[in-house]
């Protein structure tokens, strides 16, 4: 009898053990993606500590990259969203000039900037939705209604702005420049907001209904349909949260930069940063898979890339050459973790 | 003799100047049984079943669920599934980059409050319900990728999400094409092994010998009407053949007779 239990207790072990390594395995495989964006990131990082550990064993390159950082990584996490559901949108640069224009505008005329910062996420939303009934509703190609688009908004702000820079520094200090942009100790508050729209955004990708059928729309949008999942509204929401993460952002880099100032031309070079992130992060374009931790590493990554390369002593004209390197690197990489 | 779950009566539909139905009457009885529908291609099976599935609204015509007349502008994807019409088609209708529990929950994910998905709870749903139905692979759980799985067992899939939410009328869109012998009949066990359930069950093919063997009722299409429909147990396989071939031969004429000869 009491062999009997034992071999039972046995089978169960093995049968538990069987599970849980099974339950591993496809927690990597699910994974891989983001682990692999990991990996790179890490050797990058080690890689520069070694050639430069001066500089990147201190803490001020981290602050001064924790600055601008997070503003491309609001913009880069809905945009996964986005991707995976075999769209894509090149507007949002423009989107977030624009809405950095309403809230400079608004903030400048004396308005409570609490008051503007929400009529800036209001009018990103708003260019969101516009992008979404475009592609949606019409049945425009997305990459053609959001380069539409893009130059409609520059035009826009160009025009409407006259191109006059608006300067935001009677902001510093006051409380909400300290909310958004101000420092714990040395530490730049900004990177708190990142952190939060990763959480943000991971829950809603990994966790909810939305991050679910969007995916499912992305694999295979005829059998989405015939499961009963409103494909048009999810899409379109997942174009309203990029205009809102635009909205966002262009607060942040109004209040990083203390100035509205509509520069024609620059905002493609900040479009390919922020989308090579989500691509390097191991987001593909094909749809229905992501992952918005990876695009989180991939930003860390291509904005350490373009430091870390002036500092490790190459020339600054090579900048963009390593970058491409690294990319086309990282890109690689992830063809070596296909499904099997 | 009960209510039929089923019925359609007129129903004509159209696609620009290709009519693809004409005046269809179509119907699933109360008790659960298996009906195969058999035509070629371009017959106007998978029209049919659209109409059935709420993907297209019909022209013209009635439904009936229950004996409750449903309004046809209002007849939908929705509507069919609350009265419990479930639609297989083959491995297309799965998301093959997304897990066995996402694909059984598919646009029906079980959530807590806001909207976020209860993940185990699926999961180990998902795993039930695949030993349940005869998943013996011990190779895959519920949180590996569809991609994953070989033809039938993709098709499980899919028959499991419909076994899931307890269907009244199963729809299996040529279930067999793609599988092998065996494979095929682990299908039809699970098809006779539903109508036990209390399933319904319309089986397409444009395999008779198949349609014959699992069906109760086989109902013929043929350029968008119904040419013929005739119970198992007056019908051999080889009858059927050749009552289809002579119809096919009269062009639709001699219809009449074969069917009311036979009933």
């Amino acid at each position: 009898m009491a062999d009997l239990e034992k071999k039972q207790n046995n089978l169960d072990f093995n049968q538990e053990f069987r599970r849980s390594r099974r339950r591993i395995i496809n927690f990597l495989n699910n994974n891989r993606r983001a682990l692999s964006a990991l990996v790179v990131f890490i050797i990058l990082m080690l890689l520069f500590i070694i050639v430069n550990p001066k500089i990147f064993l201190h803490r001020e390159i981290y602050e001064a990259i924790f600055r601008s950082l997070p503003i491309r990584i609001v913009l880069a996490l809905p945009l996964v969203f986005v991707i995976v559901s075999k769209e894509i949108d090149l507007s949002f640069v423009s989107n977030m000039t624009f809405s950095l224009w309403i809230f400079a505008a608004t903030a400048n005329a004396g308005w409570n900037p609490f008051l503007c910062m929400l009529l800036a996420i209001l009018a990103g939303a708003l260019v969101g939705l516009i992008n979404g009934m475009l592609v949606v509703r019409i049945g425009l190609q997305s990459m053609m209604a959001t380069i539409g688009m893009k130059f409609l908004l520059l035009g826009l702000v160009a025009g409407g702005s006259n191109i006059i820079p608006i300067p935001l520094t009677f902001l510093v200090n006051t409380p909400f420049y300290n909310t958004f942009v101000g420092k714990i100790g040395n530490f730049p508050v900004q990177m708190i907001w990142a952190v939060m729209a990763l959480v943000i955004s991971m829950l809603l990708f990994n966790y909810h209904k939305f991050g679910s059928q969007i995916s499912c729309i992305g694999d295979n949008l005829e059998s989405s349909r015939e499961m009963g999942i409103n494909v048009a509204t999810i899409k379109i929401l997942a174009f309203v949260y990029v205009g809102i993460a635009c909205g966002f952002a262009g607060v942040l880099s109004g209040l990083t930069y203390l100035s509205f100032y509509p520069k024609p031309g620059s905002p493609d070079e900040l479009m390919l940063a922020v989308l090579a992130s989500v691509f390097i992060g191991g987001t593909p374009t094909t749809g229905g898979v992501g992952t918005i931790f990876g695009a989180f590493i991939g930003a860390c990554t291509i904005r350490f890339i373009e430091t870390g390369i002036i500092e490790a002593g190459l020339s600054g004209f090579f900048t963009q050459f390593f970058m491409g390197l690294i990319i086309l690197l990282a890109l690689t990489s992830h063809k070596f973790h296909k499904s099997h | 003799m009960k209510t039929k779950f089923l019925e359609l009566k007129n129903i004509s539909k159209s696609f620009g100047k290709v009519s693809a139905l004409k005046r269809i009457n179509f119907y699933i009885k109360g008790e659960p049984e298996i009906v195969g529908l058999i035509g070629d291609n371009g017959a106007g099976k998978s029209t049919l079943i659209k109409i059935i599935s709420g993907i297209h609204a019909p022209d013209c015509g009635e439904i009936y669920i229950n004996g409750k007349r449903i309004r046809i502008k209002n007849w939908s994807v929705v509507k069919s599934r609350a009265s419990g019409v479930e639609t297989v088609y083959q491995d297309r209708a799965l998301a093959m980059q997304q897990t066995i529990a996402r694909n059984i929950f598919m646009g029906r994910e079980l959530t807590s409050i806001f909207g976020f998905v209860k993940s185990k709870l699926q999961f180990s749903e998902a795993d039930r319900l695949m030993r349940m139905i005869g998943f013996t692979s011990k190779v895959f759980a519920s949180d590996s990728a569809v991609l994953n799985l070989s033809g039938g067992e993709r098709q499980g899939v899919a028959i499991a999400r419909a076994f899931y939410f307890k269907a009244n009328l199963m729809i299996l869109d040529e279930p067999t094409t793609a599988l092998s012998l065996t494979e095929a009949q682990k299908i039809f066990t699970f098809i006779r092994q539903a109508k036990k359930g209390g399933t319904s069950c319309i089986f397409i093919t444009h395999n008779i010998y198949h349609a014959y063997d699992v069906s109760d009722r086989c109902v013929v299409v043929d350029r968008g009407k119904i040419i013929m429909e005739t119970d198992r147990e007056h019908n051999t396989v080889e009858q059927l053949i050749k009552d289809m071939q002579k119809i096919a031969q009269s062009n639709g004429k001699v219809k009449e007779d074969i069917n009311n000869g036979r009933s």
